[in-house]
């Protein structure tokens, strides 16, 4: 096929997948931009198959049925509590992608068929014009290096977050050097991928590389915990874009670079969000604690006898004359599966005529908008679930807060208590509500394993126990009353 | 080198135009943008074909081939489906 063409519609399947993101600006044409960068893709597909010369068929039809099959039965089974999980794997398979096919492109230049895995490493002569005239032999290198270094982190950095958001790894283990150790990693992998692209025969450079960076993948995700994974999450979705697009680099394919752009730039996008809502910088959570307080803060001073706590069917009894409740969800939701009985009392209450809204902080959860395709799942009406910044100033005409399975994001310590570790966090202000009904399992302190002042304030309740019981309690309780 | 500027401009371009984008992307759409924009990514799969069905290179590359091509596909695949799914549930009142 004529190679303007195939150009042509790599195009056109760029400007589909611009068309795609820009569907999914608003959620009433965000199901059709979805469908229009599928189209893209299937574009991009069908146009690649027909310019491909001589053809080896069997490897690439056993490719697709697999991976079809294998991705079909993932989407569709997957339950929208574990949509963290989901995301992490997809972005660890396309690393994965990018890194073998980089090593492909890498092993067809040298040309050379090892016939065991010993005769890999055997080094091969060769120089860099088998990749390209002058120049661009150096630059294609230079690409194959990086995207082989990338591809790598991101697959196995991936898989580890994978684990930890399915709580396979429930302990949180690093390089014993620490940050330190990490960066030695890095620079001896890109020590040995200048090695390669100095002499491209150095295949063992190449395989140094490829174990390298498989490493340091693992020694990356491992220290982090688990409430830090939405900046983790949505920063190797980033890495997964660049390495697309660098594999753009070493093919000259326009359309691997539009998409990888676009992807890459949409997760370091993400990550930044991430990282202002938790008022941290990007480094800090990689590789920093939680910054240490100043005195440490005595949890029994706090609550002691400052804690009320009350049943569901009291908290039933004040909803009933409430006019506004705004209703603030956290990763504990999604835990006990509460949002379609969260649904049901919002229901039951505006039968009755009350306000509800849903408060939803940034980081609420285990990724960027875990808590709105929850609640979306349990059919609450998206206009109904409102951000930080513009439902903050509704809390003081607020009747009924109701919090379930959130805690640091409520914590006034990080508004008013300067030297608190997370002085400066942004949070929904629920304290300036009449009354906050906390629903949560004990006192325990959440991630930042700070006790939180708003539990032991006057006009705060504690409800104790399950959160899908208690609210299905509550909702029987105002149905009756 | 000419060829190399213009995939350079490219990306280039492409960078910006992506920042102006996604920061339209409300927060409400955040997961279905991720698991859409990780089904672009998939994109890969363009270049795993390539190296997958190359005939006459060595059997390893199809191999590495064959891998790239499986996961690529899972990428495009499951993020599609798993992204209409979200979205569909996604309705005003």
């Amino acid at each position: 096929m004529n190679a303007n063409i195939v150009n042509f519609v790599y195009l056109l399947a760029g400007v589909l997948f611009i068309l795609g993101i820009k569907g999914l600006t608003k959620p009433k044409t965000a199901v059709r931009g979805n469908l229009l960068s599928a189209l893209g893709m299937l574009l991009a597909v069908v146009v690649t198959l027909l310019n491909m010369n001589t053809v080896d068929y069997s490897y690439v039809i056993a490719g697709v049925v697999v991976g079809s099959i294998v991705g079909s039965i993932m989407a569709l089974r997957i339950q929208m509590t574990s949509m963290p999980q989901m995301v992490a794997l997809l972005n660890g398979f396309g690393g994965g992608a990018s890194l073998t096919i980089a090593l492909a492109e890498y092993y067809a230049k040298l040309g050379t068929t090892p016939g065991s895995f010993a005769e890999l490493l055997n080094p091969v002569v060769a120089t860099s014009s088998a990749f390209g005239v002058g120049v661009e032999g150096t630059v294609a290198l230079i690409a194959i290096g990086l995207t082989v270094l990338i591809g790598a982190v991101t697959l196995t950095g991936s898989l580890v977050a994978f684990a930890k958001l399915q709580e396979l790894m429930k302990k949180s283990y690093g390089l014993p050097g620490g940050p330190i150790g990490n960066a030695l990693f890095l620079i001896a992998s890109l020590v040995a991928v200048a090695l390669v692209v100095v002499d491209p025969g150095n295949v063992a450079a190449m395989v140094t590389v490829v174990v390298l960076a498989l490493l340091l993948g693992l020694f990356l995700v491992m220290p982090i915990g688990g409430a830090d994974m939405p900046v983790v999450i949505a920063l190797l979705n980033s890495y997964s874009g660049i390495a697309a697009a660098l594999a753009g680099f070493i093919l000259g394919n326009t359309v691997l670079i539009i998409a990888g752009s676009l992807v890459g730039t949409s997760g370091l996008i993400l990550t930044q969000i991430m990282c202002v809502a938790m008022n941290r910088s990007l480094a800090n959570v990689l590789f920093g604690k939680m910054a240490e307080g100043g005195e440490t803060i005595d949890a029994d001073e706090v609550y002691a006898g400052k804690v009320t706590s009350a049943q569901p069917d009291e908290v039933a009894m004040i909803l009933e004359t409430a006019q506004r409740v705004v209703i603030v969800p956290g990763y504990g939701m999604a835990m006990a599966q509460a949002q379609h009985a969260v649904r049901e009392l919002a229901d039951a209450m505006e039968a009755r005529g009350i306000e509800v809204e849903y408060g939803i902080h940034p980081v609420a959860g285990r990724m960027p908008g875990h808590m709105n395709v929850l609640l979306a799942e349990a059919e609450v009406p998206y206009d109904k679930l409102v951000e930080m910044d513009r439902i903050n100033p509704t809390f003081e005409d607020t009747d009924v807060v109701i919090v379930i399975g959130a805690n640091d994001v409520t914590n006034p310590m990080a508004r008013d208590v300067e030297g608190s570790p997370i002085y400066g966090m942004p949070i929904l202000n629920v304290d300036k509500a009449k009354t906050v009904v906390v629903i949560k399992r004990s006192l325990s302190p959440g991630f930042a394993g700070l006790p939180n002042p708003l539990f032991a304030m006057d006009h705060t309740l504690m409800v104790y126990g399950d959160g899908k019981k208690a609210v299905i309690e509550m909702t029987t309780a105002l149905n009756q009353a | 080198m000419d060829i190399l500027i213009l995939l350079l401009a490219l990306f280039v371009l492409s960078l910006f135009l992506g920042v102006e984008l996604i920061t339209k992307v409300p927060p409400t759409l955040h997961t279905p943008l991720m698991s859409g924009t990780n089904a672009v990514s998939g994109i890969t799969l363009v270049g795993a074909l390539l190296a997958a069905g190359n005939d006459g290179s060595p059997m390893l590359v199809n191999m590495l081939g064959f891998v790239a091509v499986t996961l690529a596909t899972i990428n495009v695949v499951g993020g599609y489906l798993v992204t209409n799914r979200m979205l569909a549930m996604f309705k005003r009142k």
